[in-house]
């Protein structure tokens, strides 16, 4: 029997139950013998121009051995902006700040010290002499004060052109319902913060140890950084604590260290703390979006409009690139004849923006999910019933839409069902019927989810995605695996030899999987946007397969018969000559002899896109608008299931954090720019009493981009929670006459759409 | 600096600490024990939470000269060597961890809540873990681990 598809248990875990992870602060290697701290300056106001940074104080403190400003960097090149030839190329950033500071926590200087402790004193005594400006927040900033002057504009770029909305598109519907809602922004906060450490060898090139969600971009993007070529950099990826899409690349900080212990000659490590986390690791989310959505009064769809406005935070990064994600599945799984999207990207005083676990597809799934709520509303049709009418037909060959997606395999209508099957959802609504009736303080709340998500994009147009793995089996009967995914608590060390035990007869514990070091593995895609199995783990069956047809040679030449009358005994790992199994040779004797091992690239025709339904269950407490989250039942359906028990812990994981978007998490600032979220006591990040165990049932529709049938399962859950939660929350309210309530639906934000809503009631009634 | 003398997983050690040294710093840094980790400055998280005299403690919040004269047990010292604690089976039998930062922690206060409650509830037990943040798990299979690890007592004690 095959071991793909069961319940294998990690072979990771052992040593992370134990002695623990090693991540990049308990590296310990010969390199770093030694080695310095470097603490950050950061800068304590939202938006100012920077007169003068005096370090001198800072050097005559104990224990330091250097410190840094922006202008000793200033040889090296200013970051461009993302999405070059889209976003004003005069948005630029440096390392560290020369002449202004545009966001709360921004770099300024560096302090080095012999121990850690001292950094933390030292820091507080370098002089910055700033001469503060107006701070620029929210999705409509004004022009009166500029981020980057150079620019002459706010506006960092545009998605598709505004002016080409056609003023048309509702015309024939006999219901037109337009809202604008937040997508607010969230910190991504992994348990282990950014960190790094850096060594020069004699032979000029350096070594970073970075937690990192792909090494070898990382490599690429740190070169870039520090003008250096890639040949010159080796990025070791130690365990990681979570990464969420925030630990994409180098940032800015990891290159001032390498430039440190460059300058120093002597190695240097960094540790942010949890404080440096919240404001200066790059946010998710932040955006805005007004949602108009017409249709008949019998439920029919007829059009959809999405504007969005992205927050960008105070550098145009991978968030000015998530409008393009978003527009991409503007219409999510639903079959709706004229639909149009835009986006306008811009700067802030405010952190900048990355990926966040969904990366530009939560947001267009809450933007549509929530429309589809306020239509069915407005029309007085069950949410379920107003989805089952538009969703997609079923289909098995690819669906293109207007946006450009390329949909894969996708049975909608049926993961609708089978999730308001699994909770129940005609008795949920006749017990909200009651409380209804009865006017019970504590109400019930349904909400419905459906979503589609793109799973394994490639670099871009005209690119096939792909992933390398090479496959070894060694002479003592165990094999090594190389890959160019990063694994950071997804489980690829199992899963990976899950894919070559099952072709190679090796026992998965026998099995070792390497990853994260760019000398080792120069070639590499990393771990994100949920591609690593369809990719990564179909590059390790392929190169297992190939790898057992090249011993099949060199075993027909040993035993000196015909290769196709070989036949592979995995139960022994060893090739046998059919019909006389005593003429045999295991393949580690065929390994002493060559290295037995095989590099193989498996490329993918496409992105896949897997789908479900989410339905969240709440009771909301009408006299104080407190959420509690009831219920959590989800279908996502990611193809063929590699190992349940790792796909389960990613829909777990993505799940609460989807929750946690919609009724607590949210970074918040104050009028001047100044977070207020710079804490794990202010930032709401979600606790065990906050969620319940989570119900989910189970669909796999495979896909054919892969020999696995896989598909991505890491964020689905984050983007069919949110809307699911959100809109659970409302309707719990629905019938005090609530339409809608922005994310996060905290207590307070319920309790006053309901007042308002009873405002507006008795309003209307004289 | 002063000097404290306190039991580390059972055997005894004596140092010269700087008295504004946390019990973490000293466990990760002077002894090497680097499983209790720090993930916040605000006593949030309990990555760092250990055994002090068998009660959980976050690490970060004791002073290393507070714990002298006490006994002190982190997950390196739960199990001998290759073998796993009750608990820790239970956390890998369950996939109760993805990235590991939290899991030390975790499992100290999941320990240290046994202890205390052999048979929680899944309310309690999630009253429990709430000062035990994982940005992971969702904590759903935390919570199967630790009801997992108190029924595997039961049969043990049975």
């Amino acid at each position: 029997m095959s071991i793909l598809g069961t319940r294998v248990l990690r072979t990771e875990d052992p040593k992370f139950l134990t002695t623990g992870g090693v991540y990049t602060e308990d590296v310990v290697d010969d390199r770093l013998a030694g080695a310095y701290y470097a603490f950050f300056v950061r800068s304590p106001l939202a938006h100012a121009r920077v007169n003068s940074v005096d370090v001198s104080a800072a050097l005559g403190a104990p224990g330091v051995v250097a410190a840094f400003t922006g202008a000793e960097l200033a040889d090296l090149p200013e970051i461009p902006p993302a999405a070059a030839g889209l976003m004003k190329v005069e948005m630029t950033e440096r390392l560290l700040a020369t002449d202004k500071v545009r966001f709360v926590g921004e770099p300024v200087a560096v302090v080095v010290t012999e121990h850690p402790y001292q950094g933390e004193d030292a820091v507080e005594l370098v002089e910055v002499d700033y001469d503060p400006l107006p701070a620029v927040l929210g999705f409509n900033p004004d022009d009166t004060s500029l981020l980057f002057e150079a620019a002459g504009t706010n506006v960092a770029g545009n998605w598709g052109d505004p002016s080409q909305l056609k003023p048309d598109l509702f015309d024939g519907c006999e219901v037109v319902v337009s809202h604008t809602i937040v997508n607010q922004r969230l910190a991504p906060a992994p348990m282990e913060t950014r960190a790094g450490a850096a060594a020069w060898g004699e032979d000029g090139r350096l070594t970073t140890w970075i937690p990192n969600q792909g090494a070898q971009g990382t490599r690429s993007g740190l070169a870039k950084l520090l003008d250096l070529e890639e040949s010159q950099v080796r990025v070791i990826t130690p365990d990681v604590g979570g990464a969420f899409g925030a630990k994409f690349g180098a940032d800015p900080e990891h290159a001032v260290l390498a430039w440190v212990a460059r300058s120093l000659d002597h190695p240097v490590r960094w540790t942010e703390t949890r404080y440096e986390n919240l404001i200066a690791m790059t946010h998710g989310r932040a955006q805005q979006h007004t949602v108009t959505i017409g249709g008949s009064r019998d439920g029919n769809v007829a059009a959809y409009r999405l504007e969005i406005v992205q927050d960008a935070g105070a550098y145009p990064k991978i968030g000015a690139i998530l409008p393009f994600l978003t527009i991409l599945m503007t219409t999510g799984p639903y079959d709706i004849p004229k639909a149009e999207a835009v986006a306008k990207v811009v700067v802030t005083n405010t952190t900048p923006i990355g990926a966040y676990r969904g990366a530009g597809r939560p947001e267009a799934t809450a933007a549509i999910e929530r429309a589809m709520d306020l239509f069915a509303a407005e029309i007085g049709v069950d949410p379920a019933d107003v989805r089952r009418k538009n969703l997609l037909a079923p289909f098995t060959e690819p669906h293109q839409t207007a946006f450009g997606a390329l949909y894969d395999t996708g049975d909608y209508v049926a993961a609708l069902d089978k999730a308001l099957a699994a909770a129940g959802y005609a008795d949920l609504r006749a017990e909200q019927a009651r409380r209804r009736a009865t006017g019970d303080a504590s109400q019930l709340g349904v909400g419905v989810a459906s979503y589609v998500e793109i799973t394994g994009m490639g670099d871009g147009e005209g690119t096939e995605p792909q992933e390398n793995a090479t496959v070894e089996v060694h002479p003592d009967g165990t094999a090594t695996i190389l890959t160019g995914t990063s694994p950071h608590g997804q489980g690829h060390a199992t899963a990976w030899a899950m894919l070559a035990s099952d072709e190679l007869g090796i026992p998965v514990d026998k099995i070792t999987l390497k990853w994260g070091d760019t000398d080792l593995i120069p070639e590499g895609g990393g771990t994100g946007g949920s591609r690593s199995l369809q990719q990564g783990g179909a590059a390790v069956q392929q190169a297992s397969q190939e790898l057992i047809e090249m011993a099949r040679l060199r075993a027909a030449a040993q035993l000196e018969a015909n290769a196709a009358d070989l036949v592979f005994d995995k139960s022994r790992s060893a090739f046998a000559v059919a019909g006389d199994p005593d003429a045999s040779v295991p393949l580690t004797q065929l390994a002493e002899n060559e290295r037995l091992l095989v590099r193989a690239v498996f490329s993918a025709p496409g992105a896949t896109f897997p789908f479900g339904t989410h339905v969240a269950v709440v009771e909301v407490d009408t006299e104080t608008g407190k959420a509690t989250l009831r219920r959590v039942i989800t279908v996502d359906d990611a193809g063929i299931v590699l190992n349940p028990l790792l796909a389960e812990g990613q829909r777990h994981g993505g799940i609460a954090q989807g929750a946690a978007q919609a009724f607590l998490e949210e970074v918040v600032y104050d009028a001047d720019g100044n977070p207020l979220t710079t804490s794990l006591a202010d930032y709401p990040f979600l606790s065990a009493t906050e969620v319940p165990s989570f119900e989910l049932a189970d669909m796999a529709t495979p896909t054919t981009y892969n020999p696995l049938g896989a598909k991505g399962i890491g964020e689905a859950g984050s983007i069919g929670a949110t809307p699911a939660v959100q809109n659970a929350i409302i309707d719990a309210v629905a019938h005090l006459g609530v339409r809608h309530v922005d994310l996060p639906a905290t207590s307070r934000r319920v309790w006053q759409a309901i007042q308002q809503a009873a405002t507006a009631e008795s309003g209307s009634e004289h | 600096m002063t000097r404290i003398a306190l039991t580390v997983n059972g055997e005894k050690r004596s140092d010269e600490v700087e008295p504004r040294l946390l019990l973490v710093h000293y466990l990760r840094e002077v002894l090497g024990l680097r499983a209790a980790n720090v993930g916040c400055d605000t006593t949030s998280c309990g990555a760092c939470t250990v055994l002090l005299d068998g009660k959980s403690v976050k690490s970060c919040t004791v002073l290393a000269v507070q714990a002298a004269g006490h006994d002190v047990i982190t997950a390196e010292g739960l199990a001998p060597a290759g073998e796993l604690h009750p608990v820790q089976a239970a956390f890998r039998q369950n996939h109760g961890l993805q990235c590991g930062f939290c899991t030390p922690g975790m499992v100290m206060a999941t320990v240290g809540l046994l202890s205390e409650n052999p048979h929680p509830t899944e309310e309690q037990a999630r009253e429990a873990l709430e000062g035990n943040l994982c940005r992971c798990t969702g904590y759903h299979n935390i919570i199967r681990a630790v009801l997992a690890a108190a029924d595997a007592s039961t049969e043990v004690s049975a």
